[in-house]
């Protein structure tokens, strides 16, 4: 797809996270918009997914499952959740819940909510694909601050022991956590050096909010020589919102109506500058 | 009665001031400082206080081995990762061994809200009450809370302490005495028993009062320790009344209705009701609708009462 098309998808996206939030006075923004690049990219690109029920498809784990309103806005813009239902988020009985939940919601590949358990499930996932002798990819996303739970390195163990080349694990590298910077909070890092020494390909993407560099990264993960895939993307929490970025505060609180209006305002004149460039 | 406090905050001032009488202390917070309150004491006291990053399991391990070296390990997450998350930890290396770490977490039960099924711990209660050596604290208002915390201070020991998200009614005076082991009459009465904990304690006395209006006489015990029970009180409300209703934000399963049941059946058989949840996950929603949805309100408690039948 074209960079502009990703482009639009991507603010369209951005927009409908903030609506989500402010909608439901309450939610996780910040987490949400770093990884839209990546999940628009994967969804709209990458990703082979002729339906949601397909057993040949690609999926999606979104292993930090408190970022279910970009996975969410996702699904959206592939036609599984209406536009006007986005608005149920986080209420009684919608099958949008505050953290994924797969048996609600077609499309949502795991239920997740739980940081660190989504890696090992979506493993499995893979596992189940090589198994079966299937030729489809399993993408997990993960926060930098979820990869500080040993489940996460105990499911890259597995991942290489069993040579799940059709593995690959995104790290949102936006450098926050709920309690401030992952490096001052708990460090994990170096993070590649790590994947790396667990026995997998390691890229990362400088700009993990730029459709170019995620597709160039990408695009060096596709060798299939038995060992899982690692994409570091280093992206902004955040993003697209100029108050919200890099804010750690905004990692788990809805925009009132005010920040709301301006968020939508600036992500509305992206919108327009993307037009103007299309003619 | 004053304005509501969450028992989190609470638990957050408490633990800064005794921060300050017993330096012995220590505070370890998975990422959630901010929302348990356990920023209160990192400020006041920065070498006393861990962020352990988002690795409760290893929280629990290393509060583990700080107890072996003679601190007071207090750790804090949210009640489903706490308890649930880390359970070998807390079994293995806290409980069976006997080490003096609180286990204090917040957001338990269904008012956690629109987080949803899994940010709702509805088995916490049961995870840590099976476990020998174990304490449980469920605090019934704020002023109870901070009690609870410097209670579980003087035990040498594991205890888990249950605060709640959401701001709740203030029960008690402030020079209220909270003593661990025993079960508060909050409110005499004869024709039934209802037995609550943590946030359900402010709805049974509501229900107290509607069964009042409806010429019902229902005596309202504040059972904020769990275990080990107050089997002597139990027993002899339940002796009373005749009639015996639990109310917990809680699984039907392996909470207060369970130990009560186990108690009443061995000691003084009595037909028992329990308004709890009952064996299903929660969801997202306003903890108000949620209550509602769940059947955990004042109103469910007093319509409990009718399926005694006619006395
Ligand atoms: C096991 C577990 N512990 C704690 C939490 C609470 N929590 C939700 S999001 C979050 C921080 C996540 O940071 P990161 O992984 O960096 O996510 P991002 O920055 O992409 O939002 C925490 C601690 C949780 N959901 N699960
Ligand atoms: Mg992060």
């Amino acid at each position: 797809m074209d960079n502009l098309e990703l482009k639009k998808i991507a603010a369209e996206a951005r927009k409908d996270i903030i609506e989500m939030v402010y909608s439901a006075s309450s939610g996780h923004p910040g987490g949400s918009l770093s990884g839209v690049e990546i999940a628009a990219l994967l969804y709209f690109e990458i990703m082979d997914i002729p339906s949601f029920t397909d057993p040949d498809r690609d999926r999606f784990v979104l292993s930090k499952g408190h970022a279910s309103p970009l996975l969410y806005s996702m699904l959206c813009a592939k036609g599984v959740v209406p536009k006007e239902e986005l608005k149920t988020f986080r209420r009684m009985g919608s099958r949008l819940q505050g953290h994924p939940d797969m048996k609600k919601l077609p499309g949502v590949e795991m239920t997740t909510g739980s940081l660190g358990l989504g890696v090992g499930a979506a493993v499995g996932m893979a596992l189940a694909g090589k198994t079966d002798k299937k030729n489809y990819s399993v993408y997990c996303l993960c926060g930098d601050g979820e990869i500080e739970e040993g489940s996460v390195w105990e499911a890259c163990m597995s991942a290489s022991h069993y040579k799940l080349d059709n593995f690959i694990l995104i790290v949102d590298n936006n450098n926050l956590q709920i309690d401030g910077e992952i490096g001052k909070v708990m460090n994990p890092y170096p993070i590649n050096e790590k994947l790396a020494a667990f026995g997998f390909d390691v890229v990362t993407a400088e700009d993990g909010n730029c459709f170019d560099c995620l597709r160039s990264a990408f695009g060096k993960l596709t060798e299939k020589n038995g060992r899982p895939k690692a994409l570091v993307a280093k992206t902004v929490k955040g993003k697209g919102v100029s108050y919200m970025e890099n804010q750690a505060k905004w990692h788990g609180s809805a925009p009132n109506e005010n920040e709301r209006d301006q968020a939508v305002n600036e992500l509305d004149m992206e919108l327009a500058r993307l037009a103007e460039e299309e003619k | 009665m004053s304005e509501d406090i969450a028992t989190r905050e609470a638990y957050g001032l408490a633990l800064k001031d005794l921060g300050a009488v017993n330096d012995k202390v220590v505070v370890l917070d998975a990422d959630l400082s901010g929302s348990t309150k356990t920023s209160n004491f990192a400020q006041a006291y920065p070498d006393r206080f861990f962020d352990m990053g988002i690795a409760e399991t290893n929280m629990t391990n290393v509060a583990a081995g700080m107890a072996a070296c003679g601190k007071i390990p207090f750790i804090s997450t949210f009640a489903v990762f706490g308890t649930g998350r880390n359970y070998d930890a807390v079994r293995q290396s806290i409980c069976y061994p006997n080490l003096n770490v609180k286990i204090a977490c917040t957001h338990a039960g269904l008012t956690v809200g629109e987080d949803g099924a899994t940010h709702q711990s509805l088995e916490d209660i049961s995870l840590m009450n099976g476990l020998p050596n174990m304490t449980v604290f469920v605090p019934a208002d704020a002023v109870e809370a901070r009690a609870a915390v410097f209670e579980a201070a003087k035990i040498d020991g594991p205890v888990y302490l249950r605060f709640s998200r959401g701001k709740t009614p203030v029960i008690y005076p402030e020079d209220h005495v909270f003593i661990p082991g025993k079960a508060d009459v909050l409110r005499d009465g004869h024709n039934v028993a209802i037995f609550a904990c943590g946030v359900m304690v402010s709805e049974a006395l509501k229900a107290a009062e509607l069964l009042y209006g409806q010429g019902v006489s229902a005596a309202v015990i504040n059972v904020s320790t769990i275990k080990p029970l107050d089997k002597e009180t139990v027993v002899r409300y339940a002796q009373k009344c005749g009639n015996v209703i639990t109310c917990e934000e809680h699984s039907i399963y392996g909470g207060l209705n369970a130990v009560i049941c186990q108690t009443l059946a061995e000691e003084c058989p009595t037909p028992v009701r329990a308004v709890a949840v009952n064996d299903v996950f929660g969801q997202s929603g306003k903890p108000d609708q949620l209550m509602s949805h769940y059947h955990l309100t004042a109103m469910d408690i007093a319509k409990k009462y009718k399926e005694f039948g006619e006395k």
